[in-house]
């Protein structure tokens, strides 16, 4: 059966696949990966490498594929990057070859391979440096480089997350796997066994072997309905990427027709089986088409039907082969085994020829191999296929901080020193016979039963090194998928690149997507000749998860678009809408920034200029309402900020700041007080977690937690704004039951009222400069309350007030946004608040901090206010600059900076080395190559008498 | 993904918790009486040990400070402690 004749039976079986390689259609079956269905239709050219465009065919048939890489599209998902030797075969599949142009089979790049011996490793690095590597690195990159991300593709559907908690999680479903699965299970644990491959059964499925007198894939069905019957679970196309801290294990399962899931199992205990993956032996041209692992090989006669050559050679230093050769002897083809030991181990099997100290040294052919060199001689072959060893998959080992020896009897790293609640059997162990593996996979789970007896048709496993040959002539690869060769490495180290990390950086050698699952071995023995030292000398680079590239929408879960950062709302939010404002998010809050139709700007100087003519309404729910309550709840407040609150009257207001222990301002806000041993913290809302945490921190630390509790009401409260000349008036139409008198109600005030059945705040505090009255309610009365303030609004010629005109409000009077006009060495002093560092004799969060050299130096920056010529403001950010002989330096920037509608003029405040000593001075600003001038003036542009406040 | 034992909540995963500093770090004062020098070493000197710390960290969701002793480079947790002085 040849390839040819196999696609024929696809065609007329009724369990048919069509699918499209390159836009050409195909045909597969019900059980095909991409891979195999791609070479029973006998297409071995499948893409080009990564930089020098060679034609490129499988090597395996697992997760260490490193050329089997697909762009597919299928039922609105898309996959960028698949690994076409794990991917199930669905009908209707569009596959695309990567890094092609126009496809795998025509590639216009090719003509890079013939230049091949002009670009080593670090040639565009070195070559394109002058004047600026950035100049050339697009076109670069367009060249090299796996499959294209579609920045437009949505996935049809979110990658649902699962947490499983179990006994014993066993990764691998290979005999060591089963059998470890099946002994827990009899035991009365309860067991997890993850398979990557879509069918569990690992090795058994293609090698021939018997255990306990069942044919081995019988043994493999009988396993799996013991486990079952005994409640054991098993996930298969299911791959464990990663161990983290506390035995956490994530996995990755890739399921058809529904989005992949995405698990966290905490288990009590870990059985890695993970198996051993091949590796190949490094000879010229070794990366053409139809080279494969000789695993790799048997996998696809054995389990998918696929012959894939007439003529085999199959080149080894290993006994692993002979059932391989053996295997392909029995599907008809001609078989010899070129091993490059003196004396094989075993003898030559019946009808296959056997060819000692026979190592390949090149093969022939270009978009498939066509003859083989050995000793010399051409040897026709249409297939090459390759055992150099097996390297255990020891990954998962080594992220659970294990540690590798290096065993020069199997010639393999293999798992050291034992890490706690972790086992690792059979070929992942270097334990690479059968009934070892069975018995290691048994005992693992601490079974007393007998361990299953197996005969498999290979009985004795013996290797001998073929590294590298440096002296060899011609390009010979050891990473396929990042295209370094032999050469590259010994450049490396001619270069002084011959640490292991070094090595990798500089060569790219492991650092593809398949990380270098089958390079690494042979480019650090490689590197390990060039220099003169020993394998374990040169030692491994460091595992890290994932063990296979996991797609991001399976670890974004459902947290992506709107989950990604989900905003905060405002209870008010449909009303607002109604009232056609435009949504901004500020802090976390989703809040109307301004309102009604126009350009923004001008719908922003709209509130602005009618907030001071008439009135207006703001929602300022985000607002911080934290309450202190104790009778230690004034001594938790005065240690918490920086001016006094213990001396504030029970129906009072005070503004003032709080300060980090290094001194610097955090945030600002106003403190009320309710009685005596109760307070309401009203922070800026982009601080409200950070002040509940502190006050947390320091009511546990320094103060008896029984005294004094803080509660955060933020949510649970509405706080709606009526502020400007009419704001009085409308808060009176509203009813609240409060005396609104100056002199019953002053400015910094506040008075208990009720609307309707809920109670009211109503507190005179004023961001904007003006007459201003907060109404804080519970937020279930917030929308009644509104629509309220709304109709007596309308009767005054009230505007909404959104946040971008609030902004302008509040920067006319030269208040400040606590982290926007200050930064993060901002002191009190530096924004004219001196008072409590002055007179304050006790503790206070910051306070030993405003009294260091720093805090003292005469020039510290401070608070202004900026006025420019012309209409233009000035930009935010744009720096105050002081120019000295030839050289220039920045004294202070722009923090914020509006046109001011009432003033009718730019207004800016900034930052100022020893600004209060520049007052009424020209000062240079300098912004992205421009220059203006300002003068430097107090922080407050208008009502500086602040009569408004009682206007 | 860490665990560690709130003293008040039990096991719970890493992300509800934040860290709050060393253990023993006590807040020089009063500042009159406290050196540039001994204010600096509060604010920033660690001692960063490899191996066995004992740290403050706090449960976010329940909203309790506690001292945990861990290793800082296996990530080993042996135990936590409240920091809750007993009622007078």
């Amino acid at each position: 059966m040849t390839a040819a004749s196999q696609s024929k039976q696809h065609t007329t079986s009724t369990d048919a696949l069509t699918f499209t390689f390159d836009g050409r259609a195909l045909v597969g079956r019900h059980g095909d990966t991409v891979a195999s269905a791609l070479l029973a239709n006998g297409v071995f050219t499948i893409g080009r490498s990564f930089k020098y465009h060679r034609p490129r065919g499988f090597w395996s048939a697992g997760a260490e594929e490193p050329n089997g890489l697909f762009d597919i599209r299928h039922q609105g998902r898309h996959h960028p990057n698949a690994r076409g030797t794990l991917v199930p075969l669905e009908a209707g599949m569009e596959v695309r070859s990567v890094n092609t142009s126009p496809s795998a089979a025509q590639d216009r790049l090719s003509l890079l391979d013939r230049l091949g011996r002009f670009l080593p490793a670090g040639f565009y690095y070195k070559t394109f440096l002058w004047p600026d590597w950035h100049l050339y690195e697009p076109r670069i990159r367009a060249m090299a480089g796996l499959g294209r991300l579609d920045p437009a593709f949505e996935p049809p559907g979110n990658s649902p997350q699962r947490s499983l908690h179990c006994d014993l999680l066993i990764i691998g479903a290979g005999p060591a796997g089963l059998a470890a699965a099946h002994a827990a299970a009899t035991a009365g644990r309860r067991v997890l066994l993850v398979e990557l491959q879509r069918q569990a059964g690992g090795s058994l499925l293609h090698r021939p072997a018997r255990i306990e007198g069942l044919d081995g894939t019988d043994w493999v069905a009988a396993t799996l309905n013991k486990l079952s019957d005994q409640g054991g679970e098993l996930l298969t196309s299911t791959t464990a990427y990663g161990i983290y801290d506390h035995n956490l294990v994530c996995l990755w399962e890739q399921r058809q027709g529904r989005p992949d899931r995405l698990w966290r199992v905490r288990p009590r205990e870990i059985v890695l089986a993970t198996g051993a993956s091949e590796r190949p032996l490094v000879f010229e041209n070794n990366d053409r088409p139809g080279i494969l692992s000789a695993d790799a090989g048997l996998h696809y006669l054995r389990r998918h039907g696929v012959r894939l050559g007439e003529r085999v050679v199959i080149a080894t230093n290993n006994d692993s082969v002979w059932p391989v050769a053996t295997g392909l002897r029995d599907a008809g083809a001609r078989v010899t085994i070129a091993d490059s030991r003196a004396q094989a181990s075993l003898p030559a099997p019946e009808g296959v020829e056997l060819l000692t100290s026979a190592p390949v040294t090149s093969v022939q052919g270009r978009k498939r191999a066509e003859a083989v060199i050995v000793k010399g001689r051409s040897l026709a072959a249409d297939l090459v296929l390759v055992s150099g060893g097996f390297t255990p998959n020891v990954h998962l080992y080594c992220q659970a901080r294990g540690r590798l020896h290096y065993d020069e009897e199997r010639l393999a790293f293999r798992p050291g020193q034992a890490v706690p609640g972790l086992q690792v059997v059979g070929a992942a162990n270097g334990t690479f016979l059968l009934a070892d593996a069975l018995k290691e996979g048994h005992r693992s789970a601490g079974s007393k039963e007998d361990v299953p007896r197996a005969e498999a048709a290979l009985e004795q496993f013996s290797i001998e090194a073929a590294w590298p040959d440096t002296k060899l002539a011609g390009r010979q690869w050891i990473d396929f998928q990042n295209d370094v060769t032999l050469k590259d490495v010994a450049l490396a180290a001619q270069e002084n690149f011959r640490s292991v990390e070094h090595l990798k950086r500089y060569t790219t050698l492991g650092m593809a997507t398949d990380q270098g699952k089958t390079s690494n071995m042979n480019g650090l023995a490689a590197m390990a000749a060039v220099t003169g030292r020993t394998i374990p000398e040169v030692g491994t680079t460091t595992f890290r998860p994932p063990y296979v590239p996991v797609p991001f929408t399976v670890i974004a879960g459902r947290r992506r678009g709107e989950l990604f950062s989900p905003v905060r709302r405002l209870v008010l939010e449909n009303a607002h809408r109604q009232a056609g404002a435009a949504f901004r998010e500020y802090g976390s809050w989703l809040r109307p920034a301004f309102y009604g139709v126009g350009t923004p700007e001008e719908a922003i100087h709209r509130e602005a200029r009618q907030a001071r003519q008439s009135v207006g309404l703001f929602d300022g729910s985000p607002l911080g309402k934290i309450e202190v309550m104790g009778p230690q709840a004034a001594a938790l407040l005065d240690f918490n900020s920086y001016n006094r609150l213990s001396t504030l009257k029970p129906g009072r207001i005070r503004y003032g700041f709080m300060l980090t222990e290094s001194g610097v301002v955090y945030d600002d806000g106003v403190v009320l007080r309710v009685s005596e041993d109760h307070f309401i913290v009203s922070c800026s809302s982009g601080h409200v977690p950070g002040v509940v945490m502190r006050l947390e921190e320091w009511r546990q630390d320094r103060f008896d937690p029984s005294q004094v509790v803080v509660h955060n009401s933020t949510a649970q409260w509405s706080t709606l704004t009526a502020t400007g000349p009419q704001a009085r008036s409308l808060v009176a139409a509203l009813d609240l039951g409060v005396d609104l008198g100056d002199d019953a109600l002053p400015h910094m005030a506040f008075a208990q009222g009720r609307f309707r059945q809920w109670p009211v705040r109503v507190a005179r505090v004023s961001f904007t400069g003006d007459r201003s009255y907060e109404l804080s309610l519970p937020a279930a009365g917030a929308l009644t309350l509104w629509q309220r303030m709304l109709v007596e609004g309308q009767k005054r010629e009230a505007t909404l007030l959104g946040s971008e005109a609030l902004m302008i409000l509040r920067a006319e009077k030269g208040y400040i946004v606590a982290g926007k006009d200050t930064d993060g060495y901002t002191m009190p002093m530096d924004l004219g608040l001196s008072g409590p560092r002055e007179k304050r004799q006790d503790e206070y969060v910051g306070k030993r901090a405003l009294f260091t050299p720093e805090a003292t130096k005469p020039n510290r920056p401070a608070l202004v206010g900026l006025e420019v010529e012309g209409s233009e403001p000035l930009p935010t950010g744009a720096h105050a600059i002081e120019r000295s002989g030839t050289g220039q330096r920045s004294l202070g920037f722009v923090t914020s900076s509006y046109w001011s509608p009432m003033l009718g003029r730019p207004i800016a405040l900034a930052l100022v080395e020893a600004g209060r000593a520049r007052l009424q001075q020209e000062i240079e600003i300098y912004h992205l190559g421009q220059q203006r001038r300002a003068r430097v003036v107090a922080p407050c542009a208008f009502d500086p008498e602040g009569a408004r406040l009682n206007a | 993904m860490q665990r560690f034992p709130c003293p008040f909540c039990g096991l719970r995963d890493e992300t509800e918790f934040h860290y709050g500093g060393e253990a023993g770090n006590d807040r020089p004062e009063p500042a009159a009486e406290v050196s540039d020098q001994g204010w600096a070493e509060y604010l920033h000197i660690e001692t960063n040990p490899k191996g066995r710390s004992r740290e403050i960290w706090v449960h976010m969701t329940c909203g309790e400070f506690f001292l945990l002793e861990r290793d800082t480079v296996t990530h080993e947790v042996f135990a936590s402690e409240s920091l809750r002085r007993a009622a007078p």
